[in-house]
């Protein structure tokens, strides 16, 4: 935030000189001097400093000695992160004084802390034991008794162990104050501070797996990682991108002996930078989960009444290739949870006349005008860091913290942005948080959301309106009206929504660079042309302004860049009989439409093949199963909502016969293809490379994916890029109950890692980072050493390629189709559905951790709506939609809007049934009518 | 001699009524300013008189205020804090002012509001000081029910509105941004300076934080003027000032003196010399926070420009006498223990440091002491050195300590020789073994 954003933002760059240990530095002089002399590579040992969230002061780590000039000979300590560069600062990290008080500090420090590393999670990626080492402090004076809390159990996601605190104070500045939570917090004084809620219980903010990462010691650490614990150096690990929203945040994911063990942060400067979602770290764990399919299976017989049986791979080609040369059709269905590859080795493989998106025919809809808004105007798409640096946000109908959080969290930071202006004006650095933040209190800058669910972060919003998609479509045209006068004009507007349009319209206005977002997630076709039309206005006025629209999943947009046909193009090949062989390729299609279609749809086929990684509904239809591996046990690519194409990797061998699904598909290709023609198509597609050249040439759009990360061949020094640390232990050890000779590690013909130890360590285009790491720094805040300029882009960045860039400089023509003002219904409410941060992806609800914070499903309800309908707020009810009863829990409140009810069914599989008209009086049973019945 | 603040004080610590608060002249200052007396007079007024803060700090009060930005185009509103957070041990200046002679308070506000074109004021009062906080209520309403609050002042079209805050506790309070902080209802830690409150204060507002016997200067001042002011004093700071002496003394008790009075005239004069038997040792010239003073500095003026950087300085005013009976370990041990548990715990030296010196002190006491605690407290007595900590509460923490292990060292060294307090009669030993 403060100096990332100085780090790339602002106008004014100067560069100054300064001497250190009478050695002369070039650096920003919008820096403080610790930021300076991380950045070049200068070892000044800190804690309460963090890149993203500025100095405060507090733990006086980081002291350096200053001289006024060259003639001053004894100086003074200054805290290097609270003290700004100038032209010719003359400092001293070596000055014997200097390094004796932060011994001093980490003496103090360790007055009252364990000394429990052997049994801490965070041994070995310590900072507050690098920062020891670092400093030099080797001998305990101290001869009294350490004070000792007792902990807090907070959840399924922290564990908590107050006693090792050293009291650096992020915690609570990056939960509460970046972050926006507010149930942890610093009790007590003095040398007895607590850090902690008020009373035990799951911390709520969606953000809370950042603490991990942000403390400094082992206070806050990964429970789920505790649960297979592993030390960091022992685990092998590669970059991956998160599937469990559409934004592409950097994850790095890592393994041991066969078992995900956990997520951390991968700064990526463009995307998330320091920080993840929980549903993003924690939500991994149904990569080892027992419903993983691990090797193929085949039904017996051809008979639909026998479950597939496993078999050995090579057979099951066999009699796959044997079905596909006698198929009279085959159709391949896509997926927008599978990779790039996938979706384009399923294409090539069933031509793309037979190709078919894998998604609602709705959400087809709604993707192809999100893309055709992206393509045709003039406006691009937001980046997270763009979003961070925007000065006024207008959201149109997403559920940000639910649908996109890391989103929402960058929009917390953005409203900091016209505030800072004044911190300019009263000449304090913007990196210095504490001072800025008594100079900005409670001024935020404009945040403007509109939509139907009431959460946590409209407590952040300058304005809220809630309201039904139809006439949050209608605000967005009426600010774009306000905006840009002969914008197409909003009829019947009540008062209170045209004072409100004329607001957004002034703050948008006067912002210089102005973010609309909006999504397709409520449904509504007209809202995403309402939030084109706000942002071509803007354009029009000479705005940076940027559009961002938040997609389901995380290769909408590569799927959707691929293009395909209609899931009802696929139910009627099979059922008109033009087609009698389907694959399936991740997507558990009870998700994309209604059951009686889909059941129709497989029991007419006659050959249903399925790849997938987690059995569900239609992997119980497959004739054919073919296990596929998840993001982190493949190579692949993922295009996010922005448009940004980002690579990848096989962190793991997968125990079982588990393949990406792009290999089997061209080994599918191999095994069905005549002797003529293994030289065509898929089936040519040997390794990743292949993979990726092919891909490339699958759409213009594409053309790029090449560029997104080194290809297999990349070799440094001669030698392939180590997935493991250089201290990696137990090589053989693990395995001598079977054997006493080390067997060779697997060959990676896809990437250019190598599973092992050995190999080239240097410098790396960022995507063949392992972990961070550098000698002295084994936490996470190695990152630094990564950087040129803390807090900006790693050296050697490849932050991913973005497909869509605008081309038209002037905006299309005005979208005109407003709908009518939202007219509630005697009987019937307009059923939407309700996004939920647990419980709306379909692979991290299969994760245990992420699966105890799932709400119980609910309606929402207006509570006039639920006077209306005689219902008590939190009474249980069975609502029976299309022939399914599911049992929920009555929600009222004043948010709702009025003719409208939010539906959120938990891990049930909602089908294509909303938004939809529903007659809620029929559709509900309450308990006493049960009890009556 | 001249004693302007407490010459109308009731002896028998009554308050003073409005009414005769203004019989003696009392909010005269406010109609002065109605006859053409501009806001940059006044800043002129009290830069001239050299009035410093009387809070310990001893701040020329002037230049504090020339830092506040004025004019139409400066920010609004503006604020006025009074700290009347008197927790420093030993001190008790403030509260005699406030249940003496409440008005006196309520006044010298105005008249700073109106230097500095504040609309509003507050008073950071001790949680403890019922009586204050009784008698400063009143005489807010007082003040209000006559038009001097809340209303504009006729000829100046300025209008001063004034609360009454009582504070939660903490000495860390007393520090002016922990106060502003605590004012907003935060956290009482200190904030970092730059900015300084008088551009970025009370809720990002430009404020002024003065201690109360400051204000109560202010009417003089403006009644009497500069020369005036600087004739009470005896050196070049201006006016008088409440000095107090606490300890084992024949009359302890509080004097409205020149400033620039000695201590050995206040100890032996006002307060009446030692009492019978008992010898001086030594004496803390200004609540706990600063250095001892011994013999050769009696004769040194007090004031907040006389005392040598490296003897001491001022602080508050009000001392504490230490004596031959008492034990000295004993004595900053007590005061160690105080700062240690009122470290607001927001930067490492101050929180953990503090408690540390708090037990090797109690390990002297006890007679566990050795070679290397003395080494410790050193250590710590270097390091707590303003700048190196995040405000000034544990370098004042440490200049009672620094200077007791200079000018009693021996003290210190016969705690660790012989086991045990000297000034105890049973060793620490037999303790142990019943």
């Amino acid at each position: 935030m403060a100096s990332q954003a100085c780090a790339t933002e602002g106008v004014g760059l100067t560069m100054a000189t300064i001497i250190v240990d009478n050695k002369s530095y070039t650096v920003d002089e919008r820096q403080n001097l610790l930021a300076a002399c991380l950045g070049h590579g200068l070892n000044v040992p800190y804690f309460c400093w963090h890149p993203a969230m500025g100095s405060v002061g507090a733990c006086r780590q980081c002291a350096v000695k200053q001289f006024k000039d060259d003639r001053d000979q004894s100086g003074r300590l200054v805290m290097s992160c609270m003290t700004p560069v100038t032209n010719g600062t003359r400092i001293s990290i070596d000055d014997p004084e200097a390094k004796a008080f932060r011994a001093s500090v980490i003496e103090w420090l360790m007055v009252n802390h364990p000394h429990d590393c052997p049994v801490c999670d965070e041994g070995g990626e310590c900072h507050l034991q690098d920062m020891t080492v670092m400093t030099g402090h080797v001998y305990r004076r101290y001869r009294f008794p350490k004070r000792t809390h007792r902990n807090q159990s907070l959840g399924p996601f922290i564990r908590h162990e107050m006693n090792r605190c050293i009291q650096c104070y992020r915690c609570v500045r990056f939960y509460r104050d970046y972050a926006g939570g507010r149930d942890l917090n610093v009790f007590g004084s003095h040398d007895a501070l607590y850090f902690g809620r008020e009373q035990d219980g799951t911390l709520e903010n969606a953000f809370s797996g950042n603490l991990v990462e942000v403390c400094p010691t082992g206070v806050f650490t990964d429970k789920t990682f505790f649960h297979h614990y592993t030390r960091k150096w022992d685990l092998q690990s590669a970059q991956s991108i998160c599937s469990h929203c559409s934004l592409g945040c950097n994850t790095t994911a890592s393994e041991r002996s066969g078992i995900l063990r956990r997520i951390t942060n991968r700064f990526n400067s463009q995307v998330n930078g320091y920080f993840l979602c929980d549903r993003g770290r924690f939500g991994y764990e149904y990569v080892n989960s027992d419903k993983r399919i691990r090797h193929a299976r085949v039904r017996p017989d051809q008979n639909r009444t026998k479950s597939a049986q496993p078999q050995e791979a090579s057979e099951v080609l066999n009699i796959i290739g044997e079905r596909l040369r006698s198929a009279h059709g085959l159709i391949g269905i896509g997926s927008p949870r599978a990779s790039l590859e996938a979706n384009v080795a399923l294409r090539t493989l069933v031509g793309p006349q037979q190709f078919i998106l894998g998604i609602n025919e709705h959400e087809h809809q709604l993707l192809s005008k999100v893309f055709n808004v992206l393509q045709t105007g003039p406006v691009p798409s937001a980046s997270i860091h763009d979003a961070e640096q925007a000065d006024a946000v207008l959201v149109l109908g997403t559920d940000l913290l639910n649908e996109a959080p890391r989103l929402a969290l960058a929009l917390l930071q953005s409203i900091r942005q016209q505030p800072m202006e004044r911190v300019d004006e009263l000449k304090i650095p913007r990196w210095d948080e504490a001072a800025v933040r008594n100079a900005v209190q409670n001024r935020r800058g404009p945040l403007f959301l509109a939509g139907s669910q009431r959460t946590w972060f409209h407590d952040y919003a300058t304005d809220s309106y809630f309201a039904a998609p139809d006439d949050i479509a209608r605000l967005g045209f009426a600010v774009a009206e306000h905006i840009a006068p002969d914008a197409p004009t909003v009829s019947d507007l009540p008062d209170n929504v045209t004072i409100l349009a004329r607001r957004v319209a002034k703050s948008l206005s006067g912002a210089q660079r102005p973010l609309i977002i909006a999504g397709t997630g409520s449904g509504s076709l007209a809202m995403i042309e309402a939030a084109a039309n706000v942002a071509w206005a803007l354009h029009r006025q000479g705005k940076q302004s940027r559009l961002s629209f938040v997609l389901p999943e995380c290769n909408s947009t590569g799927l959707a860049l691929l293009g395909g046909g209609r899931l009802q193009d696929a139910f009627d090949s099979i059922s008109q009989g033009k087609a009698d062989t389907v694959i399936v390729l991740e997507n558990n299609l009870y998700r994309r439409a209604e059951e009686e279609q889909v059941d129709a749809f497989f029991d007419t086929a006659h050959t249903v093949i399925v790849i997938d990684s987690l059995e569900n509904r239609t992997t119980a239809k497959a004739d054919v199963l073919l296990p596929t591996a998840t993001a982190p046990e493949s190579d692949g690519t993922f295009v996010s909502q922005e448009g940004r194409a980002q690579r990848f990797y096989q962190v793991f061998i997968p125990e079982g016969e588990i393949r990406e699904s792009w290999r089997w598909l061209s080994e599918l290709a191999r095994a069905a293809s005549q002797e003529t023609d293994v030289d065509r198509g898929v089936a040519t597609w040997h390794n990743y490379d292949d993979a990726v050249s092919a891909t490339a040439r699958a759409a213009p759009e594409l053309a790029h994916t090449g560029k997104v990360a080194p290809s297999a061949s990349f070799r440094l020094m001669g030698q392939k890029i180590p997935r493991q640390s250089d201290r990696c232990s137990g090589r053989t050890s693990l395995i001598a109950h079977l054997t006493v000779h080390e067997p060779p590690p697997p060959v990676d013909h896809d990437s250019p890692l190598g599973f092992t130890m050995e190999g080239y360590r240097g410098p790396l285009p960022s995507p063949l980072i392992s972990q961070f790491w550098a000698p002295g720094w084994n936490s996470i805040q190695a990152v630094n050493t990564y950087q040129d300029e803390v807090g900006g882009p790693l050296r050697d960045e490849m932050p991913g390629v973005r497909l869509i860039e605008p081309v038209a400089t002037q905006a299309p023509a005005w979208f005109t189709a407003i709908p009518h003002l939202f007219q509630p219904r005697s009987d019937q409410w307009l059923l939407l559905a309700r996004p939920a941060l647990f419980g709306s992806d379909e692979l991290s609800n299969q994760s245990s951790a992420i699966a105890e914070r799932i709400a119980q499903p609910f309606l929402s309800l207006h509570l006039s709506d639920g006077a209306r309908l005689s219902l008590d707020d939190h009474s249980m009810i069975d609502l029976t939609l299309q022939g399914t009863t599911y049992r929920l829990a009555v929600h009222l409140d004043p948010y709702t809007p009025v003719g409208t009810a939010g539906l959120f069914l938990g891990t049930e599989v909602s089908s294509g049934q909303v938004p939809a008209w529903v007659d809620l009086f029929k559709a509900i049973t309450t308990e006493q009518q049960r009890r009556v019945a | 001699m001249e004693r302007p603040l407490t010459q109308h004080t009731h002896p028998d610590g009554t308050t003073r009524t409005f009414r005769e608060y203004v019989q003696d002249g009392g909010y005269r200052g406010l109609q002065r300013l109605a006859s053409g007396l501009a806001p940059k007079d006044v800043q002129r007024l009290v830069s001239e008189a050299g009035l410093r803060g009387r809070g310990g700090g001893g701040f020329p009060t002037g230049t504090k205020w020339s830092f506040v930005p004025m004019g139409p185009d400066a920010p609004k509103p503006k604020y006025i804090v009074a700290n009347g957070d008197e927790m420093e041990p030993g001190t008790f200046k403030d509260r005699v002012l406030m249940e003496g002679d409440p008005h006196g308070l309520v006044e010298g506000m105005i008249l700073a509001g109106y230097a500095l074109d504040a609309e509003v004021g507050y008073i950071f009062l001790r949680g403890e000081y019922h009586l204050s906080a009784q008698r400063l209520n009143q005489a807010i309403a007082e003040a209000y029910a006559e038009g001097y609050l809340g209303k504009t002042i006729p000829g100046t079209g300025f209008r001063f509105d004034l609360h009454l805050h009582a504070s939660a506790g903490r000495y860390i309070c007393g520090e002016e941004t922990a106060l502003i902080n605590a004012l907003e209802g935060k956290r009482a830690v200190p904030r970092a300076k730059p900015p300084f409150p008088q551009t970025v204060g009370l809720w990002g507002q430009p404020t002024v934080v003065q201690n109360v016997e400051t204000f109560y200067n202010l009417p003089h001042i403006v009644n009497h003027g500069a020369a005036w002011y600087h004739g009470l004093s005896r050196t070049q700071d201006g006016g008088t000032k409440i000095y107090g002496v606490s300890g084992r003394v024949t009359h302890p008790g509080w004097w409205e003196l020149p400033l620039g009075t000695t201590a050995r005239e206040i100890l032996e004069e006002h307060a009446g010399g030692m009492l019978k038997g008992v010898h001086f040792r030594g004496v803390l010239p200004g609540g706990i926070s600063t250095a001892f003073l011994i013999e050769g500095h009696l004769d040194l003026p007090l004031d907040f420009s006389s005392l040598p950087a490296q003897v001491g300085r001022l602080g508050t005013g009000t001392m504490i006498v230490l004596d031959d009976h008492t034990c000295p370990v004993g004595f900053v041990l007590n005061l160690e223990r105080f700062f240690a548990r009122e470290s607001c715990g927001w930067c490492t030296p101050c929180r953990e440091g503090l408690p540390w010196v708090a037990r090797i002190l109690t390990s002297f006491e006890e007679g566990h002491a050795s070679k290397d605690d003395l080494a410790l407290l050193d250590m710590h007595t270097k390091w707590l050195a303003p700048g190196h900590t995040f405000c000034g509460l544990a370098p004042g923490a440490m200049a009672p300590l620094q200077s007791a292990l200079q000018y009693f060292r021996d003290d210190f060294e016969q705690h660790i020789s012989r086991g045990r307090c000297p000034w105890r009669h049973k060793p620490a030993q037999l303790k142990v073994l019943v």
